[in-house]
């Protein structure tokens, strides 16, 4: 059966939230229960019918053909299936999920990924800020699953994470890994200023030599066996990834202002 | 000598009866070092003195070696069976043998090297050696700990899985008209048996000379040696089962994670008694068995016999 399709009227004319539009959600509704779905995020009501043109399919593999970074919150909470969005997507792509993919062709806005609980989210283009973060008031991150942005991330990427992989293939932001609790980051291209300042736990790895706090203590360059098997496991997502990781063999233990059990590879 | 019928395969007798096999607790490790030489030697540390369960806990022994394709670190490793009569004591023995002989050797790590039903801790129970460095990363596919060692790190996955379904006491006995003879068709055998997969030999080189029946005459001792398969003792003991031919028996137990597995390297035993013949190996080949009491695995020889004729 072919995918679930949303063909994009025009262009939006106010902020949007996607995220009834997963396939846990969808699962079960006809073509005109999908339409009077209700999109709107401020005071005029729009319905799916007015945004998109709708071409009936299977839930499971949903298409957005047209994109716009009004999209906010595009896949939230989606525990199955696949969901394509071939162009922008807005704030909070991919927020809360907990299983399948998520594939944005295009850009992504801030907080996509935010606070991941498991699945796969892969943005094609660039990133906004705080990558797998909290929103205000939440304790920690990402919390389980992969992030794969082949393009630049924005300030404080994979803040506060907690578990998972974050991997950006281009640059990263300032503090990128800002407050890491655990988990994985891994930038291949030249990270802003100070990554990995205030994280406890956790693993940075730098493709590029980059300005690390004074709380950072240099701990060697060793072979470690860990960085074998981390370029293993990171392979599947990103080849460009492990072979950073291959080469990273610099370590910093930190940041000793706090916890200090956290450390940051660089490539040498 | 009791009237036993046979299959004669390329001149080697094998008689009608079957090896009885008994359930076990089964376990796999997959052991990594910088080199081949060096993961073997953490590997035979590890499963030193542990030929039988009657007192050494565990039967442990190599399976296979691995290439650095094939192992979790990309470097050379070592797949090594554990099998024990309880959880408990496989558990208790692991955390002990990883901890004394794989952590302490040179450069190397351990994997979860089975699947299991349950988990068994690995690092979970290791851990705490790294006196609060320890690090846990939750990769992708696995769970490993890091602990800092003077040569760097050791790695070391938090778990490996359990099986309930391993099977112990699969075994071949052997019998030749030399000692040479014996020796030469056990290690054609032991060698086959390397080669099956999920299955072990733990005995030296794979070996038993000194083959044990259940009790004794004496008040505390739980085995026994097989009198019946004693050349010494043939004129001694009237149910002796050695004809006048023989001169030495020697003994193959194996263990294996699956029946299937034990039935496998006892077929490639066979085998490869009967390529080696009676001339220069055995002339017959027997199992050992408690009249199909005991164990609810039986391995019938003649099921497992090469195809060929006399």
């Amino acid at each position: 059966m072919s995918a679930l399709r949303f063909v994009l009227r025009a262009a939006p004319d106010q902020r949007l939230d996607l995220s009834p539009l997963t396939a846990d959600r969808l699962a079960g509704l006809d073509t005109a229960a999908i339409e009077a779905l209700q999109l709107q995020t401020g005071r005029l009501r729009v319905t799916v019918g007015d945004v998109f043109r709708v071409h009936p399919g299977d839930a499971a593999h949903i298409v957005f053909e047209g994109g716009s970074d009004r999209f906010d919150r595009v896949g939230e909470a989606m525990r199955t299936g696949f969901l394509e969005v071939e162009g922008d997507a807005g704030q909070q792509a991919g927020r809360l999920m907990a299983g399948g993919t998520l594939t944005i062709r295009g850009n992504a806005g801030g907080w996509a990924a935010s606070g991941l609980r498991g699945g796969r989210v892969e943005i094609l283009g660039d990133a906004g800020g705080f990558l797998g973060g909290p929103l205000s008031g939440e304790r920690t991150g990402m919390r389980g699953g992969i992030v794969l942005v082949r393009g630049k991330a924005g300030k404080r990427a994979a803040d506060r994470l907690r578990r998972g992989l974050v991997v950006i293939e281009g640059d990263a932001g300032e503090h990128a890994g800002s407050g890491m609790v655990a988990g994985t980051l891994v930038v291949c291209g030249a990270a802003g200023s100070l990554p990995g300042i205030l994280m406890r736990r956790g693993t940075i790895v730098l493709g590029r030599p980059a300005e690390l706090a004074p709380s950072f203590v240099v701990s060697g360059v060793t072979p470690l066996v860990f960085s074998g098997l981390l370029a293993r496991a990171v392979d599947p997502v990103s080849e460009i990834a492990a072979g950073c990781v291959r080469r990273a063999l610099a370590r910093y233990a930190g940041d000793m202002a706090v916890l200090g059990k956290g450390e940051v590879f660089v490539a040498v | 000598m009791p009237d036993v019928s046979h299959l004669v395969r390329n001149g080697v007798s094998i008689d009608d009866t079957f090896a009885e096999a008994f359930d076990m607790r089964g376990t796999a490790l997959i052991i990594t070092a910088p080199t081949l030489r060096w993961a073997r030697i953490a590997a035979v540390s590890m499963t030193g003195f542990a030929t039988s369960i009657i007192a050494c806990g565990v039967e442990a022994g190599i399976d296979t070696e691995l290439g650095p394709e094939a192992t979790p670190d990309g470097r050379p490793g070592v797949r090594v069976l554990l099998f024990a009569g309880s959880t408990a004591e496989l558990q208790k023995q692991l955390i002990n043998r990883v901890g004394q002989c794989v952590l302490t050797s040179p450069g190397s790590a351990c994997y979860a090297g089975l699947v299991g039903t349950d988990p068994l801790k690995l690092g979970d129970g290791m851990r705490y050696f790294a006196d609060g460095w320890q690090i846990s990363k939750r990769l992708p596919d696995r769970h490993v700990w890091r602990l800092p060692v003077m040569d760097g790190e050791f790695v070391v996955e938090g778990t490996t899985g359990l099986t309930k379904g391993a099977v112990g006491g699969g075994n071949l006995i052997l019998m030749a008209r030399s000692s040479e003879g014996a020796l030469v068709a056990a290690e054609a055998a032991a060698e086959a048996i390397a080669g099956v997969p999920d299955a072990i030999a733990p005995f030296p080189g794979g070996i038993v000379r000194s083959g044990s029946k259940v009790g004794s005459k004496y008040k505390g001792m739980i085995a026994s040696t097989n009198h019946l398969y004693c050349p010494t003792l043939r004129g001694a003991v009237p149910e002796s089962v050695l004809g006048p031919d023989i001169a030495s028996v020697l003994e193959l137990v194996i263990d294996g994670l699956t029946a299937d597995a034990v039935a496998d390297a006892m077929r490639a035993g066979l085998e490869a008694i009967a390529a080696v013949g009676p001339e220069r190996g055995a002339c017959r080949v027997g199992a050992g068995n408690y009249g199909g009491k005991l164990g609810r695995h039986h391995f019938h020889l003649h099921a497992l016999a090469p195809e060929g004729g006399p």
